[in-house]
Formats: structure tokens, sequence, C-alpha cells
């Protein structure tokens, strides 16, 4: 939009100063100094004074290598088995603690395994809650941008009709945004509850009871997809009303030209109401991604980062570093990392989304 | 024709009101269940949550978990501090940062972009994260108030609004919605030889009613429900907010049916203002365009 | 509140050009009692009084809840805005001191005279925080339980064996009387795990911290008493005597009462709530696993802040209330354990024949502080996340050598934490 008519620098600074000064001063300055802690040993509470280490805690954050092991052999050379027929391997613990002889697995644990023919090689890390959040974390917003992004959308679609009651409709479809998240889930909480849960009762129920019931939050392999259904679920009314108010920008007229020319509904959708949705479809995509790196409170209360860490997720590691262990700038070297794995994503977004 | 068209038409109808209850049933029951259980004594409450009874207003019926609540913690207070809080950040976020995202769409100056890119960046920041440093930031600086300069904000309302006036999130939502009105109206202002202020005024934000309800709402809904920031920065009873007044009711010997009824009040009002705004902007714009 | 105080003392300035009498000082007091009627009215009384006793003194108490007590106060001393007298848990004090917040308290020795180890919060050979009660936690069950499955009823000096007691929750099992034999509490995460639980592991023999040295938790944490303690705390749950970390928080409340477990291991504050439910409500000593039957300790207690100013009126205030007449009247209004045996002479429930009068005896014989140390803090959340993935199933072995890893790397960083 440049031109001559709106090249305006003094006007241009007036408006946007003073949120710009806002921002600047609350958010982009508290974190460069919350960066700067990260490149010191600073702890919550402290006699000690603080001093700079540079990066040793993101060292100890980020520190990963792969162990090989091969497996017991007896003394002819031959390898041993158990019981079962599998193959024995020595434990970590004799190579990462204690051993002299592999100093730099030193303090590492094992966080997963693959098996290379006899050879078992091991991934081993300084921290691996550390590792285990972010695949966590990553996991959550791959699955649940998408899936709520689309089902906020077919919502609003849904009530954008013109229906008498429509707007009760919307209200109540908004009505989990608007309960405080704590409510939500101590509510999903007894819903999720292996011995007598609503959720059990209810499939087993609907299944004329073949359905055994499952401890859903108890169970590593649950319990991640139990808060991602209950996440989606209590904030897809915020995106619907998002798309909502970029549907209402849609220009009526294109709609009755489509209906005069007797355009399907598929075809209305996609060559009137999704180009009218561009901006709102990046909106609310980098909206619920930022939103979803940044999921907290549901862990808190529900899970509290378990089962067997299942469930945790950077900020709540963050949390848990800063203000539980008092070590802040472990904390801040967290979150800077998630702080550049979100800017590349988004950058990412940003660059599949561009206007051509 | 116009027969089988009436059933036709009827047929649908019920229809799409059926799809419609049976989604909102899903969504309605997590608040159907606060506001019943704020109802029961906290044994039949725990006891019920195993069934269906537990969205349903049987059993032992009362409002004594409201006057309990209500002996327990000072929630009219709460409440008012909240709304005062969330009033006062949603009025000046809204002008401020609309301001700022008209500039950024349709002003042409130097370091805009950079600008831009820098306010979108700080959505990805956690407040978690910033939160102690700018703890010790705000219990530095000076304030004018009605007694002079003092130092340190903590304590008080202003440090509960002026940190969250400008946010990233709602300028973005701003300059989004910006980006999709029409540009030659605002062209055609400017030959006209309108100042900016007054395409600002009297043109843009008329127009945007959608991204203002949005955005207010959005923001309500963050101010509202606030628990970490006046956790830390306010330390007196007079000034904390409904979140933290939450906290009065986790004591060793859990009340779970004086939290659902101060769960319950609490949420009204936020269910209150989305209504409001609902109806009188969303609802309204059935017909925006270049008039 | 500032212009309370600037009008206070713009006040006391202009009454002193009047009259000669000296201004009354204003101590500023932070309790966590907010929410909670019964232990304000109960503080309050103590305010009302010492400020009625004496005119030099002036205490005005802001309140907090309980649960995010800790954070205000930590940002709050961040910040420097801490108040005279503040309320700090008892293994956290070590913590406070070291850090600076506190300082050691100016009161006379013949005020705690015959105070049960718990409440008297030392660090570094100083008195730095005294407590008006103690906590414990027993073994909650019924008579008729017992009778039901034939087990004899453990006293204090005749406690159950680790063996008898693991029998005594196979007998409730097989009864297929109970959803779980043993109800433990997961749900309450925080600080309730390292306090009700590492004193099965000091039962055991180990420990969180080893407590000659507090340098380094291997051996303590991780040994084979340690690894003994963790075979036995995965069996719980792996064999089915105890429901795990996804336990109902309202089957935690209401399951003992409504006879889902035959055996609860619950604190004395949610004792009286049993004891209203059942006739017949017995709470039995903790067994003895091999190294001594072990229960939890200390809990919140008063100390002065270091920034104070009025440091000897704190003290004096601390020192007024240790009076017995309020230190029954605080036990009588929670149901927790009086500091002293002639305060607990005159509650309700402690006196000789009162309902928890057994709790009294448990905590003088079966209590052990949770270690003193300002490592304490991120040592519990430690301990706290190994006992919840042991109970998940996690390698035992493994699991506690991570432990003793990151404990053992957090005292190194902060320099041995001033031992």
């Amino acid at each position: 939009m440049a031109s001559k008519l709106t090249t305006s620098n003094r006007a241009g600074w007036a408006f946007a100063l003073p949120g710009f000064g806002l921002i600047l001063m609350f958010i982009v300055i508290p974190f460069f100094f919350a960066f700067y802690l990260s490149l010191t040993n600073q702890r919550l509470i402290s006699p000690n004074p603080t001093e700079f280490v540079g990066f040793s805690n993101y060292d100890r954050l980020l520190s990963i290598s792969v162990l090989s092991i091969e497996p017991e052999v007896d003394g002819g050379g031959s390898v041993l088995r158990n019981d079962a027929g599998e193959l024995k391997y020595p434990r970590v613990r004799t190579f990462t603690r204690n051993n002299p002889a592999y100093p730099q697995y030193s303090g590492m644990r094992e966080w997963f395994r693959l098996h290379w023919g006899d050879t078992a090689k091991v991934v081993v890390a300084k921290d691996v809650v550390f590792w285990k959040s972010l695949r966590n974390t990553l996991m959550f917003v791959l699955v649940v941008a998408p899936v709520q992004a689309g089902l906020a959308l077919c919502l609003s679609l849904l009530v954008n009709q013109k229906l008498r009651g429509i707007n009760i409709y919307r209200a109540i479809y908004f009505m989990p945004v608007v309960v405080s998240i704590v409510v939500v889930s101590l509510l999903f909480r007894f819903i999720y509850d292996g011995n007598d849960g609503l959720l059990n009762n209810i499939l087993g129920f609907l299944s004329f009871g073949l359905f055994e019931g499952r401890d859903w939050l108890g169970n590593p392999d649950t319990a991640l997809g139990a808060v991602k259904a209950m996440s989606i679920w209590q904030a897809v009314g915020f995106h619907m009303v998002i798309w909502l108010s970029g549907l209402q920008t849609i220009s009526p007229t294109l709609y009755e030209a489509s209906s005069i020319e007797g355009a399907s509904k598929w075809q209305t959708f996609r060559y009137i109401t999704w180009p009218g949705l561009r901006n709102t479809a990046v909106l609310v995509i980098i909206v619920i991604t930022m939103q979803a790196f940044a999921l907290f409170a549901q862990i808190d209360v529900m899970t509290n980062g378990g089962p067997l860490d299942s469930t945790t997720t950077l900020v709540f590691q963050a949390v848990e570093r800063g203000y539980g262990k008092q070590d802040i700038s472990g904390a801040s070297a967290i979150s800077v990392v998630l702080f550049l794995v979100v800017l590349t994503i988004s950058m990412a977004q940003r660059y599949i989304t561009r206007t051509r | 024709m116009a027969a089988i068209n009436q059933d036709n038409y009827g047929l649908r109808l019920v229809m799409r009101y059926t799809v419609l209850t049976l989604i909102a049933v899903v969504f309605i029951f997590p608040v159907l269940f606060m506001a019943m259980s704020s109802l029961k004594p906290d044994l039949q409450l725990l006891r019920d949550t195993s069934s269906l009874r537990a969205f349903l207003p049987v059993g032992d019926i009362s409002l004594d978990n409201y006057y309990d609540a209500f002996r327990r913690a000072p929630i009219g207070l709460f409440v008012f501090n909240s709304m005062l809080v969330t009033g006062c950040t949603v009025l000046l976020s809204l002008f401020f940062c609309s301001l700022a995202a008209f500039s950024f769409t349709y002003l042409n100056w130097k370091g805009r972009d950079l600008a831009l890119t820098i306010i979108i960046a700080t959505l990805i920041i956690p407040f978690e994260t910033i939160a102690i440093p700018l703890l010790l930031f705000v219990s530095k600086l000076p304030w004018i108030g009605l007694e002079g300069i003092e130092i340190g904000w903590l304590d008080s309302y202003h440090v509960q609004i002026v940190p969250w006036i400008a946010d990233g999130l709602t300028v973005f939502l701003f300059v989004q919605y910006f980006k999709d009105l029409p540009g030659e109206l605002i062209e055609a202002c400017r030959v006209e030889g309108a100042s900016w202020w007054q395409i600002y005024c009297k043109v843009v934000m008329p127009l945007s009613g959608p991204v203002i309800a949005t955005a207010a709402i959005l923001k309500f809904l963050v101010m509202y429900n606030q628990y970490l920031w006046p956790l830390i920065v306010v330390q007196q009873e007079t000034y904390r907010p409904v979140l933290v007044g939450l906290q009065y009711f986790f004591q060793l010997n859990i009340t779970w049916g004086e939290i659902m009824a101060y769960l319950t009040i609490v949420t009204a009002p936020v269910l209150g203002f989305y209504l409001v705004l609902q109806r009188a902007f969303i609802a309204s714009i059935a017909s925006t365009g270049v008039k | 509140m500032r212009l309370g105080m600037k009008l206070t003392a713009a006040l006391a300035v202009s009454v002193s050009w009047v009259s000669i009498a000296a201004a009354e000082t204003e101590l500023s007091m932070w309790y966590h009692g907010a929410g909670n009627e019964a232990e304000s009215t109960a503080l309050n009384m103590i305010i009302e009084d010492f400020n009625a006793s004496q005119s030099e003194y002036r205490v005005s108490v802001e309140s907090f809840p309980q649960e995010s007590y800790n954070d205000s106060v930590v940002a709050a001393a961040l910040a420097g805005n801490l108040p005279d007298i503040l309320d700090v848990d008892g293994p956290v004090m070590p913590n406070w001191a070291w850090a600076g917040y506190l300082q050691p308290l100016k009161i006379d020795d013949s005020a705690i005279e015959g105070f049960l180890s718990g409440p008297l919060g030392y660090w570094d050979d100083q008195l730095y925080s005294v407590g008006f009660w103690d906590a414990a936690v027993a073994m909650v069950s019924r008579q008729s339980t017992l009778d039901s499955l034939g087990l004899r009823k453990p006293t204090v000096d005749n406690p159950w064996t680790g063996e008898e007691f693991m029998s005594a929750l196979e007998a409730a099992k097989a009864s297929g009387n109970f959803d779980y034999a043993f109800d433990l509490g997961m749900p309450w995460t925080g600080e309730w795990y390292p306090y009700a639980f590492s004193p099965f592991l000091q039962s055991f023999g180990g420990d969180i911290v080893d407590r000659s040295t507090y340098a380094t938790a291997e051996g303590a944490l991780n040994g084979d008493a340690a690894i003994a303690f963790g075979d036995w705390w995965q069996s719980l749950f792996a064999d089915g005597y105890a429901p795990g970390t996804s336990q109902d928080p309202a089957d935690r409340d209401t399951g003992f009462i409504d006879g889902k477990y035959a055996f609860s291991w619950n604190g004395n504050w949610a004792a009286l709530g049993a004891l209203e439910a059942h006739d017949d409500v017995v709470f039995l000593p903790a067994p003895d696993f091999g190294n001594g039957p072990k229960i939890g300790a200390a809990s919140w207690q008063f100390g002065v802040s270091a920034s104070s100013e009025n440091a000897e009126g704190a003290s004096a205030f601390i020192e007024f209330a240790l009076q017995d007449k309020y230190l029954a009247n605080f036990s009588n209004v929670t149901g927790l354990i009086p500091a002293t045996a002639s305060a607990a002479a005159l509650t309700d429930n402690y006196a000789s024949g009162g309902a928890l009068e057994v709790f009294f005896g448990l905590s003088k014989g079966q209590a052990m502080v949770r270690p003193v140390s300002p490592g304490y803090v991120v040592s519990a959340k430690v301990f706290e996340k190994a006992l919840a993935d042991i109970a998940n199933g996690a390698d035992v072995a493994d699991t506690l050598d991570a432990a003793v890893d990151e404990i053992n790397a957090d005292i190194e960083r902060n320099g041995g934490y001033g031992h």
C-alpha cells in the first residue's frame, strides 16, 4: 500500500508508539533479561552471588548422544540369552555412573533404544525429561493445531446460519472457554477416572458392556491423548469466534451471486468462503500453535507431568524448575529453547502461507 | 412444488436444530456440572461425580454452599477488583492496540516491518518466562499517584493493568482484520483530505465491530482469569482478584461445594460480558460491506 | 495501605506533640490462613490480647491463602517487601534462613521449654522459628475391620512389622470387601509426598539425603535400604494393594469413610472428619520396616524477617503467643497436636482420654523431621517425582540413581547450601 498518500512517518510512529512502547517495555525487555539469566547461575532465592556461566545451562539441558552396547557374552564368546530367548545387555547405569572409562556419558540417562542387529544403540541424554517434554509438546501441537482449527471452522460455519436462537447456540459453544481451566481440569479428572469415571461408564453403555474401562490418565499411552481431547474441546469455541468474525467480513452479495448461479455448498465454500478467510486462517493457525506450545495449566492440575513424563511439556518444565526447584537460570534456558523452536515453526508457517 | 419444498424445509430445519443441540450438549456440561455441584453438599457432590447425577439437581439441594462461600472469602471485593482491572485493561488495550494496528496496516514508515515482526514474535513468549524479571522491574518503577511520586508499583491496581495493555495477540487480530477491509475506501478518504486520525475514528473503527468484540472477549478472558501475576505482585487482600481468591478454598480439608459456588458466581460476569458483546457486535453485523 | 501508614505515622507524630507518650510501633505480620476461619479467629485473639497487653507495639495481620503462600513470600522477598513477622513451613525454614529472609529469634529459652521437637525450627544451631502445633500421620482404620480380618491392633510400643503389615494388606485384599486395601493419598501432589512417604523410606533405613554431611544423597537414596523401599513401594501398586497416581481426588476425601479402603494413611487434620463418620475409628502407628517406625513432623512455624527493624517487638509477640492457653485454643480449632504436653492437657482432643490423644504419643515416639537443609526444597521435589515414577512402574534402581544425581548436582551448584 505504499504510495505518496500513505507514507507518513510522524503519524505512523505516533500511532504505533504507545502500543509498541508498552510491549517493548513489559514483554521484550524482560524476555531479554530472562535470556541473560539463562547464561548465569541465577537461583530464585540464594545468598550466593550470581555468576556468569556461559552456556553451561544449555549444555546441561541439551546434551545428547548415542551409546552402543553389545550384548553380554559368556566365557566362550557366544551371546547369552535369558529365559525368554532375548539378548541380555549390561545395564546402562554401569556405563554412566562411576565409570572412568566413559567420561562423556557421565550423568546421562537412557531415553530410548534402537536395535541394530545385536547391538543396542541407546540414546542417552543429560536431561531426559526435557527431551520428553519437547517431544510431547511437538506431538501435542501437531495434533491439536489442525484438528482444533478444523473443528472450529466447522462449528463457525454451522453457527453462521440465520436461524432463530442461533445466538444461544453460539453462547453455549463458547462456554467451555469461559469456564476456568481449573474447573474444566477437575471435571475431566472425574470423567477420565479409571475406576468409575463418566467416560468409562458412557462408553460401556454405548458398547453394551463390550468396552472395558481404561485408566485414561494413569496410563502413559493414553494420558497425552486424553489431555489433547480435553484441550481441543475447551478451546474450540475460542477459535470459532475468531473464524466467525472473519466470516462476517465476506460480503453477502458474493453468496447471493453464487446461489443465483446454482453453486453447491462445497463449491460455495471452496471458491467464496475459503479465499475470504485467508487472513483469518493465518491468524487462527498461528494463535492455536502459540497456545498449544504454551500448554501448562491442564497438566498442572490433571497429571502433574506424569505418568512417567508422558504429559510433561516445555512450559510445565520451565515452571517446575524455576519456581519448584528454584533454578531460574535453568527455567530461562528452557524458555529460550522454546522460543527458538516456536520461532522456527512460525517462520515456516509464514513462509508456507505467504501471499504469492 | 411449494408443498414439497415446505416439507423439506421443515425437516431440514428440525435436523439442523438437532445437530446444533447435540453439539450443544457436549459443550454445556462443565457449566452444568459446576452449577449443579454448587447446590449440593460436599459428600454428595463427590459421590455424584461417577454418574450422570453430576449434572442433575437431585439430592440435597440448597444454597448453603453460597452462604458459606461468602463467609469464607470477600467475594464481592474480589469480583470488584477483577472487573475493575479487566475493564480498564480491555478498554485501554482496544484503543492502543487498534491504533498501532492501524498504523502497521495503512501507514508506511521506517522500521514498520521490523516493529511488527517483533510484536508478533512476542506471541511466542509464555508469561511464566518473564514473570520474575517483570516483577523485579515493576518493583523499581516510579508511579505518580495521589500522594506524589512513589517507587514501586506493587500492591496496586496499576501494576495489574499497565503491563497488560499492549500485547501481540490483540495487535495481530486487528492487523489481520484491517487487512481485509477494502483499501479503496481508505484511499478515497485520503484523497478527500481526511487526516489519519479522522480515518481511524470515523471510518475504520466503526467497521471493526466483529474484531473489536473478538479482541475484547479474548482480552477479558485473559485478564479475568489471571493468577500468577497478581499472586506475585499483590500482597494485600484489598487488591486481590478472583482467581487468587479461589485459593482461599483450598485448605487442608477442601470444600468442593463452596469452590463450585464460588466459581459459579465468578464465571457469571464473563458469560454475561460475552453475551452482551455477541449481540451488540457480531450478531448485528450481518450486512457489513462497502456502503 | 501506604496511605494508611502515612496517616498513622502523621497522626502519631502530631499526637506526640501533645503528649509525651511514645508512639506505638506497628508490626506487620503475614499468615497463611486466608479462607480458614477457625485459624484466623484463633490468631486474631492472640493478636488482640498482645496489643492490649502492652502499648509499645501493635501487630496487624495480612492473610494469605495457604496453597500459594510460599510463592507470595518469595516474590515479596525478591521485591524487598517482607513484613516483620511471617510464618513458614518447617522444612522450608532452613532455605529461607540461608537465603537471608529470616533472622534468629530473640526469645527466652523458658518459653520453649517442654516443646515437642517438631515445632522448633533450628538452623545453624540457632532458633529461627517456633510453631504452635505439630502435625502427625497415622494409619486410619476401623476396629470392625481389624476384627473381621483377624488382625491384632498395633500400638506405639508394639507396632506391626513390615511383614505383618503386608499380610494385613493381603488379608484385606483377599476379603474382597474393599476396592483397595490401602489408601495412600496419591492425588495430593506436593509436600504431602515427601512428608507422608519419606518416613517409610526412613523406616527401611534409607533417607532423602545423607544427614551426616548433607552434601550428597548417594547411599541414602540409592543404597540397598532405599532400593528395598523402592521395590516395596512399587509392589503396593503393581500388586493392587493401593490406588496409584491417577486416583480420583474425590475418593481420597471420602473413600475411607465410604468403606472403599481398609486402611488410609492420613494426617490428623482429617481425623475429626473420620471420627464423625464412624464410631470405631482407630489410629494405628506406622509399621516398622526394620529401622524403627517413623512418621513426619514439623508444620507451620513463626519467624522474624531479616529486614525487619523491630526484631525485639516481633520476637516479643512470638514469645507471647507461645503460652499454653493459646496453644490449646489453636489445637481445638484445627485438630492438630499442641506443641507442649501441658497445653495438650487443656485441649478437648489431646487431654487424657481425648479422641486424638494417641496422636500425641505417635508424634513423641515416632516423629522424624524432614532433612534440615536449605536444599530440602529441591530434594523434596525430586523425591516426589521419583516416588510417582516408581509407583507408575519405572525401574527402581535407575529412578533412584537419577534422583540422587539430580540432588547432588543441585547441592553442588549451590555451594553445599551452607553446611
